[in-house]
């Protein structure tokens, strides 16, 4: 003991206390081992309760203070009269009319067209619905033509500042606007191009400007195109959605729709669900592993100072004040654990929150951690460890004065769980050893497995993750939607459309698309969908079925996927009333032919010449997938951004490999994080395991020494048990990861897509030689001890 | 394994130097003003194939010495031999091999593994050792065939004393170092206990260290010596010794 540390101990008071100190200090290892794991928990709850806090109420506060709509209603072009009706909807609160039209954004250093869309802000005044955030500038001025309010990613990717000029083609004109501000918005707080996964600031552009100017622009002069309202407290919203499809009808309204449907609020919302998951889940499997550590090693201390225990009780301290000792223990490491967890959390989450705000536009996002998750890792650390000591305390108030004062016995193995089965003749005596150790204190051996598995199961359901985004992209990519670039038309035109675009430069293949907005009836349910007309013989976009095999509807019938079939209770066979809410709006029933899973997104596919036959219309087209030559993808950009009928391009090259960046950067690093986590739990177990059965064995073990068996043989009967447990648990670990990772594919899913329950068998090689590895490197810290074991001292007592 | 006492004798009398050579081996614990001499200059010639007795009072260095003659010590200064070989230089691994092949340990506290029976406690050596005896013949001669399947935590003191002699003499070492054997056993079983290692010493004849604080033991040796202040005070030949049956304390 170094005489600064033996000072601090003497300036307590209590001589209980010293000792508290003092052997505290014995156990720093184990004790600082258990702070981590401890602190692993607060971390994680303090990131994911945090977080989950910081962006609720940021976005609460975001889409009330920016009015945020809860409903909105497109339409293809309706005069402002219309609006008027609506208001007296009940259950309307505020209604805001605008138009927005699709435009192609012309970048300069960007060869691909950036798609985007134009809105329209009021001529004076702030709008009462979906208000901007201006992070720069101004809004245009009343009858201002050219002046534009640009998303702020937007302008910030490409480095656009105020008095610069963006050109973009709008309906087929091309127009040059003037940058006279930047915003953000509550509709855009993840703002993604069309066939992205995930946000491309460069790709996806919003400009707002003055109403007229963009009437204009948009050929809608004294017309609006969209609605968005804002719904008074306790209104029903599909009540508002059917009255509002009912008077809008006649408009061309492909149907109103309220946040659920909305892109970037569903996105949103997804990942605060998944935060929720997060922090309900994990930080109590860290705590139970504290309290059970704390327990142990209590235990352990506690049986070892018996003797002194009887002491103090012969000397007239109570029971109470005894176990009080003991807990004081396990409420300095608890402490300790908070500390390091809160303050590790709290640099955690803001890192997390400064990785959110890239890919979550707020206009700010702090990462605030309220009173009450202070107070609850406080309470929650402080009852777990806290318990733990007193349940191994409690052990000390049975302990009579004279018999804490006898020597202990040898432990009595004959009357362990399967001594007659370690009889068997085919393990040497060191190997007997272990097995009669494990089997005769099963719980600890258990315990030790359990958090080994644990650790192992944690491992396996984080990297569970990569192996089912792995499955996502590939399903998503390379058997679905297999083209390069999709595009979409202003308007429906015939298929001679498509043979303009086959022959654009650099198209290798082009094949047809008809989407049409419609809405799925049965047994009393609707559903709002995008129907897809393909060709029967499409190669390039298609529904995949989970043989991996493209299933396209026999003519006359409906392929659904099952996030929209199981809603509605549609199984293949039943037929199902399908109004198509566009041009004339037809109403008809359909078959459904197959119901197949998708992982991203969803699809309901029809034949494309049934399609056109269902609307009375000719072989029209909505847009056309393509495969494209990548060499002359810059020649192709160029034509498509001239092309005068084409509303948006999606570019699903960009979006792959934009989606593999942002893997690589955010889950690479939560993955590593995980690691960490899981890796404190093996470190807190497997090494103090080690160690208590070290401090148990230290005299057996020096015996061993003097009657002449090496290190090497020594360190086998110590670290040959942890040896055992760590191989007993690895297939352990895999089962229960795998039940975790099926769990989290299943809460995690949401609408936008579809976790595979998938897991790749590097993820298990991956996770067992991380706890391999940990468990060896906790042993090999008490190796060394054991290099140092004094024989001479160990022979004096009698143990 | 049935020997007569002349011929096993002679085998390890006759065949070389003798058993240990000390020369003025010294052992100091701690530095500065804290350092205990517990040996200082220890001169002796133990012969092999003899019963020693080592005396002396509390505190005069008879442990220390037991233990860097056994090789789980080391000295200070000075330096001694076994059958020999100078034993002061030689590194970790070879004091080791030196305890597995040579030596017999049996201490005052009878340091079994509680976790094996009484015949495992046993093999535990014989499984490392070059010639060893079987494990039951071993407890044979200490007269524990009966128990061989018990745990330590199912036998008395004596019992567990003489589970641990049969341990030291199943390897048939050279010589067997025993630190008060007898201190935790009342009189009938330390006799018991003597009587095992006198017939250890006879019929493999392996050397016999024994300390003890009980003067009267002293009449079973060969030889006498007798520790002062880290020091030998005495050094006394028994030509006559007695039976361990005969001694009472
Ligand atoms: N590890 C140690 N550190 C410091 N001093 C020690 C240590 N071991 C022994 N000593 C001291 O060395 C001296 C000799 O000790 P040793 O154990 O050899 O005595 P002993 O003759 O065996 O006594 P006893 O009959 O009481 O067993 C004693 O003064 C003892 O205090
Ligand atoms: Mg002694």
């Amino acid at each position: 003991m170094s005489r600064g540390r033996r000072d601090m101990a003497a300036a307590l008071p209590a001589r209980l206390d010293r000792k508290m100190v003092r052997d505290l200090w014995a156990i720093r290892l184990q004790a600082l081992a258990i702070a981590l794991v401890v602190a692993a928990g607060v971390a994680v709850h303090v990131v994911a309760a945090g977080m989950l806090d910081s962006l609720q109420e940021t976005r609460d506060a975001y889409y009330d203070r920016y009015r945020f709509a809860d409903v909105w209603a497109p339409v293809v072009r309706a005069p402002d009269s219309a609006a008027e009706t609506l208001r007296d909807i009940p259950g309307i609160a505020s209604v805001q009319t605008r138009v927005r039209e699709a435009a192609l954004f012309n970048m300069p250093g960007l060869s691909a067209p950036a798609t985007g869309v134009m809105l329209s802000l009021p001529e004076a005044g702030l709008a009462a619905v979906n208000r901007i955030h201006l992070t720069a500038g101004r809004r245009p001025a009343t009858g201002e033509r050219d002046a534009i309010v640009l998303l702020d990613s937007f302008a910030r990717a490409h480095t656009l500042s105020i008095g610069d000029t963006v050109t973009a083609t709008v309906r087929g004109g091309r127009e040059q606007f003037r940058v006279v501000g930047t915003a953000l918005s509550p509709e855009y707080v993840y703002a993604i191009a069309p066939g992205q996964l995930v946000p491309d600031p460069r790709l996806f552009g919003v400009a707002w400007m003055g109403r007229d100017a963009l009437e204009q622009a948009a050929d809608a002069t004294g017309a609006f195109t969209e609605i968005a309202f804002t719904l008074q407290p306790g209104a029903s919203e599909p009540a508002i959605l059917d009255a509002l499809d009912r008077q809008l009808a006649p408009w061309g309204a492909p149907g109103a729709y309220g946040r659920d449907d909305h892109f970037s609020d569903a996105f949103v919302s997804s990942e605060i669900n998944q935060l929720d998951t997060m922090a309900s889940l994990l930080p109590p499997v860290f705590l139970i592993v504290a309290a059970f550590l704390v327990n142990v090693v209590l235990t352990r201390l506690i049986a070892m100072e018996r003797a002194q225990i009887g002491l103090l009780k012969a000397f007239g301290y109570s029971s109470r004040a005894v176990i009080t000792h003991y807990a004081k223990f396990a409420l300095v490491i608890g402490f300790v654990g908070l500390a390091l967890g809160l303050g590790g959390g709290v640099w955690l989450g803001r890192l997390m929150a400064a990785m959110y705000i890239e890919y979550y536009h707020f206009p700010f996002l702090l990462f605030d951690l309220p009173a009450s998750i202070y107070a609850s890792s406080v309470i929650v650390t402080l009852t777990a460890v806290g318990g733990g000591a007193v349940l191994a305390g409690l052990r000390t108030a049975r302990l009579s004065p004279a018999e804490a004062m006898r020597p202990s016995q040898p432990p009595d193995y004959s009357r362990a769980l399967g001594a007659t089965l370690a009889r068997w003749r085919r393990f040497d005596q060191q190997s007997r050893m272990i097995l009669r150790h494990v089997l005769r204190w099963p719980a600890r051996a258990a315990f030790t497995l359990a958090g080994i598995t644990v650790s192992g199961a944690l491992l396996v359901s984080s990297m569970y993750f990569l192996d089912a985004m792995d499955a996502m992209i590939d399903a998503h990519f390379n058997l679905a939607n297999r083209q390069d670039v999709s595009v979409t038309l202003v308007e429906p035109r015939s298929r001679a459309a498509l043979h303009e675009i086959a022959r654009l430069p650099g198209v290798l293949a082009a094949e047809p698309v008809r989407h049409a907005p419609a809405r799925l009836r049965f047994g009393g349910h609707e559903e709002r969908i995008a129907l897809t007309g393909s060709p029967q013989d499409a190669t390039l976009s298609r529904l995949i079925d989970s043989d991996g095999l493209p299933v396209m509807p026999p003519p006359g019938g409906l392929v659904l996927s099952r996030d929209i079939a199981t809603p509605l209770g549609l199984r293949p066979g039943n037929w199902v009333e399908v109004e198509i809410t566009e041009g004339h709006r037809p109403v008809l029933y359909l078959p459904v032919s197959n119901v197949v899973t998708t992982l991203i997104g969803s699809g309901a596919v029809i034949d494309i010449n049934d399609l056109n036959a269902l609307m009375g219309e000719s072989d029209m087209i909505t847009g056309a997938v393509l495969r494209i030559d990548p060499d002359r993808a810059d020649a192709l950009y160029t034509a498509l951004k001239e092309a005068p009928g084409v509303a948006e391009v999606g570019l699903q090259n960009e979006a792959r490999r934009r989606f593999q960046e942002i893997m690589d950067e955010v889950i690479g690093a939560s993955i590593f994080i995980y690691t960490v986590f899981a890796g404190l739990i093996a470190v807190g177990v497997v090494y103090n395991s080690v160690r208590i059965a070290f401090s148990e064995r230290e005299h057996e073990l020096a015996v061993l020494r003097v009657l002449g068996f090496s290190r090497g043989e020594v360190a086998y009967v110590l670290l040959g048990e942890i040896a055992l447990l760590t191989l007993l648990a690895l297939p352990l670990g895999a089962a229960l990861g795998a039940g975790l990772s099926w769990y989290f594919s299943q809460a995690m899913s949401s609408d936008l897509f579809r976790l595979p329950f998938i897991i790749d068998p590097s993820t298990f090689g991956y996770s067992a030689l991380v706890v391999v590895v940990v468990a060896l490197s906790s042993g090999l810290m008490v190796r060394a001890r054991l290099n140092r074991l004094d024989m001479v001292a160990a022979l004096k007592t009698g143990d | 394994m049935t020997r007569t006492r002349t011929t096993a004798a002679r085998r390890f009398r006759s065949d070389g130097p003798a058993c240990f050579e000390t020369r003025s081996l010294s052992r100091d614990f701690g530095e500065g003003p804290t350092r205990v001499r517990a040996l200082r200059g220890v001169d002796l010639t133990i012969p092999a194939g003899e019963v020693i007795v080592l005396l002396g009072a509390s505190g005069s260095g008879k442990s220390t010495l037991l233990n860097i003659l056994g090789g789980l010590d080391r000295a200070t200064d000075g330096d001694f031999k076994f059958r020999g070989r100078d034993m002061t230089q030689i590194s970790e691994t070879e004091l080791t091999r030196f305890r597995r092949d040579h030596v017999g340990f049996v201490f005052q506290f009878y340091n079994l593994m509680p976790s094996l029976t009484a015949q495992e406690n046993v093999e535990l050596v014989t499984e490392i050792a070059t010639h060893p005896m079987p494990a039951r013949d071993a407890l044979g001669l200490v007269d524990l065939t009966d128990r061989a399947d018990h745990f330590p935590s199912e036998m008395s003191g004596g019992e567990q004393q003489r589970v641990a002699i049969a341990r030291a003499i199943a390897k048939r070492p050279e010589v067997m170092l025993c630190d008060e054997p007898t201190g935790a056993l009342d009189s009938a079983t330390g006799v018991r206990v003597l009587q095992a290692l006198k017939r250890v010493n006879r019929e493999l004849g392996s050397t016999v260290l024994l300390i003890t604080h009980n003067a009267g033991v002293a009449a079973m040796a060969d030889r006498v010596i007798t520790l002062a202040d880290g020091q030998v005070r005495e050094e006394r030949v028994n030509d006559d010794p007695i039976d361990p049956e005969a001694l009472t304390w």
